[in-house]
């Protein structure tokens, strides 16, 4: 039950335990208990609403940066990544296999503010070898939702 | 002057259209309708059995193949009804797949009525039957199912009906528009009243796998009735496969050979890229189906529920992605209820009418949508049934 409870909350955050308890054919204290367990271990971390802020007046331009580091002693990269994801501009730090060792994704106004970013936040970071920093133009898909128009319900023919 | 009064068959332009075609035509001129009217998946055919098409297209198989379908997937349905329904059929002489379910039931009439045959119908029902039976010459015999029996077969309302004439019997479980399925012990009360007798049963089991509470029961495992059943059924509903075109025929030998003299005729053979893709289908799609029904199941109890809390009344379905609600306790005609609803609070469900005797207060509400879409539609359901 739990697992099936994830998955739709995943889908849609806004289902109420008592549409949940429905759904699942489950009590609905069941599932209010379940979602308190999964919160407090952290299964669950946030709710989030997702915008495309590029139908609003907002500036607003995303970055993926490539981040090279030096080997570090003891705890490896966490500590620099750590310094990296306190910064609010920072949305996402990802340990990467292959050619570099971490992804960064930063928000910020402009161009400029992200390239100020990353040369005076990122790249003075002692163990930051190098960056390539990418910026995204348009955004078709993100963590499963399409920001292009939907498809229309083609169907509709008898049956 | 070509008088094409005299040029057509009558048998043909006496045969009524479609009730619904109607009501969708009016939809389609509004704007921002919300409905729950269509009877097909919302799902897309999953990629590996979309894929498995596609390499067949690049690897060139562009033929004709043979005319009862390719081998192996005779094979893998064979495989398939004995695996899900403890039925045994040999893919040499008791198979054919057709161009979707629509013409296994076709040439299932065709192949079995004589002029003047009678053929029993359930109602309300898919609105295919009677029309494809009369234009094989029969004449349809409807046995009206009731709301109060979960709309299945009353064994003794169809001894009734049985006369000298009688050929066949059409057993449409799981059911569209009604959502109702019949157990193994209440087809067991169907099977006494057919067992002595010579008439054929044509069950349409396109729905078989969307059954929700027990499982599925084909009649044709039922004793002295795999003699006389022809199955109807195929990849529509279960591997949301509806633009394809692919369905089978499963039957006796005796049975078989005639019906695939029609198909021969008059298809060929099916689609080839579509059997290649209903072969992949087969084999490696028993868990799509799953997530699928999962996912059905969900938004049933999700509509059943909220259909309940805002007074509609409607018995709970077991089968198929159809609800049946009873909307003419509020003293509309369904007819009256679905053209208020759909003009006034721009929401559209089927009129029950549309699908045969016994259907007048009731509409269709399908539930192949998201739980967002089913949402949207309740509220405006409800806005307006609290005005009445």
């Amino acid at each position: 039950m739990k697992f099936e409870l994830l998955k739709l909350l995943e889908q849609d955050a806004r289902l109420t335990p008592a549409q949940l308890s429905v759904m699942l054919d489950c009590p609905e204290e069941t599932v209010r208990r379940t979602i308190a367990e999964l919160e407090a271990n952290g299964t669950i971390l946030d709710y989030k609403t997702i915008i495309d802020w590029e139908k609003t007046n907002k500036e607003s331009v995303t970055a993926i940066i490539e981040v090279k580091l030096t080997p570090q002693r003891d705890r490896g990269f966490d500590r620099v990544a750590e310094k990296i994801y306190n910064y609010p501009e920072v949305k996402s730090v990802y340990l990467m296999s292959g050619v570099y060792d971490l992804s960064v994704v930063v928000e910020g106004k402009s161009m400029k503010d992200i390239s100020f970013f990353v040369s005076q936040r990122l790249a003075p970071i002692e163990a930051v070898i190098s960056t390539a920093t990418h910026f995204v133009l348009h955004k078709y898909k993100d963590t499963g939702v399409l920001y292009e128009t939907p498809e229309q319900d083609e169907r509709g023919t008898l049956s | 002057m070509i008088d094409y009064s005299k040029a057509l068959s009558k048998t043909v332009v006496s045969t009524e259209k479609s009730g619904i075609r109607k009501f969708f035509d009016l939809m389609s001129t509004m704007q921002d309708v919300v409905g729950l009217t269509v009877g097909e998946p919302d799902f897309q055919t999953p990629w590996h059995i979309r894929e498995a098409g596609i390499e067949s297209l690049e690897r060139g198989k562009t033929y004709y193949t043979a005319n009862a379908g390719l081998m192996e997937l005779r094979q893998e349905i064979v495989h398939y009804m004995s695996r899900r329904f403890d039925v045994s059929y040999d893919p040499a002489k008791e198979v054919i797949v057709t161009v979707g379910g629509s013409e296994a039931i076709d040439i299932a009439f065709r192949a079995v009525i004589e002029a003047g045959d009678e053929v029993i119908v359930p109602t309300p029902s898919f609105v295919c039957y009677a029309p494809l039976v009369k234009l094989a010459g029969g004449v349809p015999v409807i046995l009206e199912t009731k709301f109060e029996d979960e709309f299945k077969i009353d064994p003794e309302a169809l001894k009734a009906l049985i006369t000298p004439r009688t050929k066949m019997l059409v057993l449409p479980y799981p059911n569209n528009p009604t959502g109702a399925i019949m157990t193994r012990e209440e087809l067991a009360e169907i099977a006494t009243v057919l067992r002595d007798t010579n008439i054929l049963i044509l069950s349409d089991e396109i729905y078989a796998e969307l059954t929700y509470v027990g499982s599925h029961c084909s009649i044709a495992s039922l004793e002295g009735m795999w003699e006389r059943t022809i199955i109807a059924s195929g990849f529509s509903k279960a591997y949301a496969m509806t633009g394809w075109r692919m369905g089978y025929l499963c039957a006796p030998a005796p049975i078989a050979e005639q019906m695939l003299k029609i198909h021969q005729y008059g298809i060929m053979s099916s689609p080839t890229t579509a059997q290649f893709a209903a072969i992949e289908a087969l084999k490696n799609g028993d868990d799509d189906i799953r997530t699928m029904v999962d996912e059905y199941n969900r938004r049933r109890r999700y509509i059943y529920n909220g259909l309940k809390s805002i007074g509609v009344e409607s018995f709970e379905p077991k089968g198929a992605f159809y609800i049946f609600p009873k909307i003419g306790a509020f003293g509309l005609s369904g007819e009256e209820f679905c053209n208020r609803l759909l003009y006034d609070y721009k929401c559209a469900i089927v009129p029950g009418s549309a699908f045969g005797k016994g259907g007048e207060k009731f509409a269709r509400i399908s539930y192949a949508y998201s739980i967002k879409h089913i949402t949207q539609a309740l509220e405006r359901i409800e806005a307006f049934v609290k005005t009445l």
